[in-house]
């Protein structure tokens, strides 16, 4: 250990130095603490993995399921009947109903309203419509079920008698005005990201607004709105209490955004709600379910990654 | 200003001579402060700096100059070990302080900057009052009553001469001062630390002329108590304020001499040509 | 001049048509997100004002709707959010100290870092009814391998202590608020890293070239420039917290709970399950009750995001 020893510092500073030691000692501790903080997060990521994989296992091990059914059946059945059934895809496409529904909704709408922010509203109006948007992005989720069970449904119900007490469509379009917010507000984050000088350079050779907001500005933040849609896409897959609310408990393999559908979210609640000492094979279905929709949103989030680390190369 | 008549030899014609430096002259004699061997400097693939050999006497100031880019920042971030934030820095060769090595491994880089002061270009007082900005240094450090602490914080202030503008206002907000009150107080946050030596980062370029002034009065008088290095850009401030002059081009310390020297007669052509502006 | 000034005019007027009819475009849009957004706060008070008042706040919930209240769901809420606030907070502030102030310089460290931000963006990203299952193997059933929630292998006291522990922790309020804990924790993180990354760096190295350690520089520098941020960033996530029914139900299941819990280790109920209670029944006139309960849900969080506004203001100079 190097000191350093002055010469002759100036006679300023009196009182005792403090012990080296001690701040030593105190360093560790705190630094051990930080990276504990850092192992958690890691720690909860592993330990999500394990569960879901531990106890998908343990249900593909049972006799009256396999994993080939499991991912190519197009029947699941494993409350009623006599026979069983555990084939995913009728969940994975109320899933992708719901999900198809709330973003075609939700990304034109939520994108047109960031465009309009960013590029036409008076600095006034934005300063006003940014933080009730914010607002907005925290409404509970069981409120948008609530509205979707209460309003949309008899609505649709109205305009058209074969909508289902429980449909898809319903469920869709609550799930599409919880995205809009958070879909209107990253976007319009990544648009305002986008420089001036860019803009200017487009008005510049004539453009009109139009122009320059949809062939300039638009594509170059095209990255940032691509991670904002796969943002709400992985919430859309993942929202549950709309869904459960909503979307119903019989799951069918349909695109008839009318009919009834049990996406997967749906239906973990739906076993979780149910008597849970029961450790039958559908109650370790549910991690399998689980599984599968754990690995739907990481490769969302993964996709995202990629396309905001090329983003940032890009601008840097 | 009074320069003294020590000769500092020039590493650039002469190599480094350590032993001539002090028992030359018969004036008074500069003992070295920092002393420079072989020095290189990166970040990442970017040669910083090359091979650079000089010697900085204790309680003179020493002005670096150059046109931007040349690496006099990068050299005085390396005598406080500033340069280990930026993740791509590296160093090679020599560099000691008091004879010790600041390169090493071991050295206590917390301990070495309570040792080496350091004003940065933008007066960056921490947002809380003016005399917690310069109680901070002190309480990191030392253990003390109340009543020694507030003499610190008094001569501190005193010594940056500011202390007759707040002392009335000691608990206002730092950043309710003006742009060269704010740097004078950094000067005292450093000041009050105890350092021996203290670096400053073009600390007038964010400056109006009559803050400027006062910083380089204040400058003047720590001058007996203190190692100053100073990087700026300002030919006249150098030529002004400083007792030894540095000039680095292009990551290479051209020349080094007495400012009066290398101001009136620069041994160097490149010297000569960025000091009467031909360049730079 | 002349030539520049003459413009073909269809091409001209067809242009700006064109931006014309955007602008018509966009107001459509943001006209009917505000409709839709309209209607849904319209329909909910028109619904919830029937139930609003104080025997909701006071009642527990009942088989009759006129009667029914959310007082025990509110108090759950509280007593979750509590747990929730009081684990998560350190723990997210920390890691996002540990990410923003303490970059390593090794390389092999360097990326390890890189791997902790991208889990983070991860965990943001997963479902919240995923983080309810892992509360309930980790928390509720410690992976099964220490007995089991009704016959517990480790106690403090009886279930008549307020200060009732056991291992596993079963299907109580401390369970359900180390569940928020985890869905909240990546939102923390996340937002108080924003707060440090806007802290300027001149302070940090005006810190460090006073011979502050790297944690003297965070704790006497960074963090208090920070903490507005962090605070608005905390608050919008426990909103979040207070709002979230995911894994609350998937730890709590909707049971019939009419008393407040007295201890951690106590059944309980929280205030969006109850609602979801309520909106599931058939019955209309639950619904309204229902209403009633977001109207109730809705203004605490509004106090919250305004609290949160408030700080944002207050330090945004």
């Amino acid at each position: 250990m190097t000191t350093i020893t002055a010469q002759s510092p100036p006679a300023l500073p009196q009182g005792k130095p403090k012990s080296k030691a001690l701040r030593r000692v105190r360093e560790s501790c705190i630094m051990a603490g930080l990276i504990g903080c850092g192992v958690f997060s890691i720690a909860t990521t592993a330990t999500i993995i394990v569960i879901l994989a531990v106890e998908a296992f343990r249900f593909f091990r049972l006799d009256e399921v396999s994993f080939w059914e499991f991912i190519s059946g197009t029947k699941w059945s494993p409350l009623l009947g006599a026979e069983k059934h555990f084939g995913i895809w009728p969940l994975i496409s109320g899933t992708l109903l719901v999900t198809l529904v709330a973003m075609s909704v939700a990304l034109p709408l939520g994108l047109i309203t960031a465009i309009w922010l960013s590029e036409y509203a008076k600095p006034k109006v934005r300063a006003v419509i940014k933080p009730v948007l914010e607002v907005l992005a925290g409404i509970p989720t069981v409120v948008f079920g609530f509205f979707a069970l209460t309003v949309i449904t008899p609505g649709l119900r109205w305009i058209h008698e074969g909508f289902g007490v429980y449909n898809a469509a319903s469920a869709g379009l609550a799930v599409a005005v919880m995205c809009l917010p958070i879909v209107t507000s990253l976007s319009e984050d990544a648009l305002r990201a986008v420089p001036r000088s860019l803009r200017e350079g487009a008005f510049g050779l004539g453009a009109t607004r139009f122009e320059v907001a949809v062939r300039v500005v638009t594509p170059a933040a095209l990255s940032g709105i691509v991670a904002a849609f796969l943002l709400a896409i992985a919430r859309a897959v993942g929202e549950t209490m709309i869904v459960a609310l909503a979307a119903g408990a019989s799951p069918s393999l349909t695109m008839d955004p009318r009919s009834e559908v049990q996406p997967m979210t749906g239906y973990m609640v739906q076993i979780f709600l149910g008597d849970a000492s029961n450790f039958g094979p559908e109650y370790y279905s549910s991690y399998a379910v689980a599984a599968t929709l754990f690995l739907m949103t990481l490769l969302l989030t993964l996709i995202g990654h990629r396309v905001r680390v090329r983003y940032r190369q890009v601008y840097e | 200003m009074n320069i003294p008549a020590t000769t500092l030899p020039s590493p650039a014609e002469q190599g480094l001579n350590l032993q001539g430096i002090g028992s030359s002259g018969e004036h008074v004699a500069a003992q070295p402060a920092i002393e420079v061997e072989g020095f290189n400097a990166w970040y990442g693939d970017y040669h910083a700096l090359t091979n650079m050999n000089i010697v900085i006497p204790e309680k003179r100031i020493t002005a670096f100059i150059g046109p931007s880019g040349c690496g006099k920042s990068t050299f005085l971030r390396w005598i406080n070990r500033m340069n280990d934030l930026v993740p791509s820095a590296r160093a090679t060769g020599t560099l000691k302080l008091h004879g010790q090595d600041l390169l090493d491994k071991a050295t206590d880089v917390v301990e070495l900057r309570r040792h080496v002061g350091m004003v940065f270009q933008k007066p960056n007082p921490f947002p809380k009052s003016i005399y917690d900005n310069v109680a901070f240094g002190p309480r990191l450090h030392l253990r003390m009553s109340r009543g020694e602490l507030n003499q610190i914080v008094e001569q501190s202030l005193r010594r940056a001469a500011l202390w007759e503008e707040v002392k009335d206002r000691l608990k206002s907000p730092a950043l309710s001062l003006s742009g060269g009150q704010q740097q004078r107080l950094c000067i005292a946050r450093a000041i009050a630390v105890g350092p021996s030596v203290l670096l400053m980062d073009e600390p007038c370029s964010a400056l109006d002329p009559r803050s400027t002034a006062a910083i380089e009065d204040l400058m003047a008088q720590l001058r007996n108590d203190y190692t100053i290095a100073i990087v700026t850009h300002n030919m006249q401030q150098a030529s002004r304020a400083s007792d030894y002059s540095a000039f680095m081009y292009q990551g290479e310390l051209i020349e080094f001499g007495q400012t009066e020297q290398v101001f009136t007669m620069p041994k160097s052509e490149q010297t000569q040509n960025y000091i009467t502006g031909r360049f730079g | 001049m002349n030539a520049l000034m003459k413009n073909t005019p269809n091409a001209r007027s067809g242009r700006f048509f064109k931006d014309h009819l955007f602008v018509i475009v966009c107001l459509l849009a943001a006209g009917v997100c505000i409709a839709v957004l309209g209607v849904m706060l319209a329909s909910i008070i028109v619904q919830g004002m029937e139930h609003l008042d104080t025997q909701l706040l006071q009642n527990p919930p009942s088989r009759k709707p006129e009667k029914a209240g959310i007082y025990p769901a509110m108090i759950g809420t509280v007593y979750i959010c509590l747990v929730c606030a009081v684990t998560a907070i350190p723990l997210g502030v920390g890691t996002a100290i540990l990410l923003e102030e303490f970059k390593p310089r090794q390389r092999t460290l360097a990326r390890l870092h890189g791997v902790v931000q991208l889990n983070i963006t991860n965990l943001a990203g997963v479902p919240s009814v995923v983080y309810g299952i892992l509360g309930m193997t980790a928390f509720v059933e410690l992976f099964q391998v220490l007995g089991s929630p009704s016959d517990p292998i480790w106690t403090i006291g009886t279930t008549d202590n307020w200060y009732y522990i056991q291992l596993p922790f079963g299907r109580g309020v401390l369970a359900g608020g180390l569940t928020l804990m985890l869905v909240v924790l990546p939102i923390i993180i996340i937002s108080s890293q924003e707060a440090l990354r806007a802290v300027p760096n001149s302070l940090r190295q005006g810190a460090l070239a006073l011979g502050s350690t790297r944690w003297q520089m965070v704790w006497g520098t960074t963090l208090p420039a920070a903490i507005p941020g962090i605070m608005t960033g905390t608050i919008l996530a426990m909103s979040r917290a207070i709002g979230e029914a995911a894994p609350i139900l998937i730890i709590a299941g909707v049971v019939y709970i009419t008393f407040t819990p007295e201890h951690l280790m106590d059944d309980f109920t929280a205030m969006p399950l109850q609602i979801y209670d309520w909106a599931s029944r058939p019955q209309e006139s639950f619904h309204h009750v229902a209403a009633s309960g977001i109207l109730v849900l809705m203004a605490i969080l509004l106090t919250f995001n305004a609290v949160a506004v408030i700080i944002r203001q207050k330090f945004q100079r």
